[in-house]
């Protein structure tokens, strides 16, 4: 299916948000998540499914002012 | 006696935690990872704002500059202040601050909702909306807003216990664009923390805000982008020490015309009355 990541388009066939996370090579705990606008916890992200068109973020610490 | 909180403290207060600086250091902007740690030191600030952004996957090629940063602030031993910059909804501010939470592992959150790009403005209703939702769910909010006294007012009854008005636009270097409504705001709520955020450019503004009674002072731009970024971080160090002791001395009132400093009664070819 076709997922929105990060603010591009991208194919994945990972069923859940912990699939995709540890897909994209992510320990848990170095980035945070939300789909479609709203945080998923991080003991969350295996019961998050992923729909077609959806909108993954996955973030990390940067520098901020 | 000196009170624990607010503007009499011989500490900054946050949120029950002290402080011996009260300066607070942006991470953005420096010429290096290296640089910014060694401005972080020169700056003797005890707390450093971070951020989000979006992180490649590992697989890209381009992975691993957040876990990079992260290993690198994590080395400066300060304490972190995330933010929600680049936030223009409360949806997208209280969504960024539970990652924030979750990722930095802790309550705090440096709030911004902006609400016009050219000037980087609060959005001071989507503000105290998200600071009233925030502050429900257990977060500890800084939020970054403008000198509206009824602004502060309402930050304040959705529960903030800092407020962080703006001198300026952030990265202007403007100074203090409004002393008066900085001064009033001061007046206003002698016990409260307050941080004068943003747009200051020079160590003779963060003084001057520091002569306000102001608590503590946060900036970025006028650190980073200055030629020489570590001798900077200590010059502000010096002014926000040097008007906090202005602060507390107590000034004197300024008048418009003069009065001399040297008793001139008996001074040589004094042009006074002759005593009889």
């Amino acid at each position: 299916m076709k997922i929105q990541l990060n603010g591009a388009s991208h194919d994945t066939e990972h069923p859940d948000l912990a699939a995709l996370v540890a897909a994209q090579g992510h320990e848990g705990g170095e980035v945070a998540t939300a789909i479609d606008g709203l945080f998923v916890p991080r003991q969350n992200r295996s019961q998050s499914p992923l729909n077609e068109g959806c909108a993954v973020e996955i973030v990390a610490p940067m520098e901020g002012g | 006696m000196d009170s624990i909180k607010g503007p009499s403290s011989k500490k900054l207060s946050l949120y029950g935690s002290e402080f011996e600086s009260r300066f607070l250091i942006g991470s953005a902007q420096h010429p290096s990872p290296a640089i910014l740690l060694d401005a972080i030191v020169a700056s003797r600030a005890g707390i450093v704002t971070v951020s989000l952004r979006r992180e490649a996957g590992k697989n890209s090629g381009k992975d691993g500059a957040g876990q990079q940063f992260w290993s690198l602030i994590q080395q400066s031993g300060a304490r972190l202040l995330p933010n929600t910059a680049g936030c223009k909804t409360v949806k997208e501010a209280v969504n960024t601050a539970h990652m924030a939470r979750e990722l930095f592992d802790t309550p705090w959150i440096k709030l911004e909702v902006i609400g016009e790009d050219d000037t980087l403005q609060p959005d001071v209703f989507g503000l105290v909306e998200a600071a009233r939702i925030l502050c429900a769910e257990g977060f500890q909010v800084f939020p970054y807003t403008t000198d509206d006294l009824v602004v502060a007012d309402k930050l304040l009854a959705a529960g903030c216990e800092v407020l962080m008005p703006w001198g300026s636009p952030i990265g202007s270097g403007r100074g203090l664009n409004n002393p008066f409504a900085l001064r009033a705001l001061r007046a206003h709520f002698p016990d409260t923390t307050l941080v004068v955020d943003a747009g200051i450019g020079l160590p003779s503004q963060a003084a001057q805000a520091m002569e306000l009674g102001y608590d503590a002072i946060l900036l970025n731009t006028a650190v980073a982008k200055a030629g020489d970024p570590v001798a900077m971080a200590r010059a502000f160090a010096q002014a926000i020490e040097a008007g906090r002791l202005a602060f507390q001395a107590g000034a004197i009132e300024a008048r418009d015309m003069a009065a001399p400093s040297t008793p001139v009664l008996g001074s040589p070819f004094w042009h006074g009355e002759h005593e009889q």
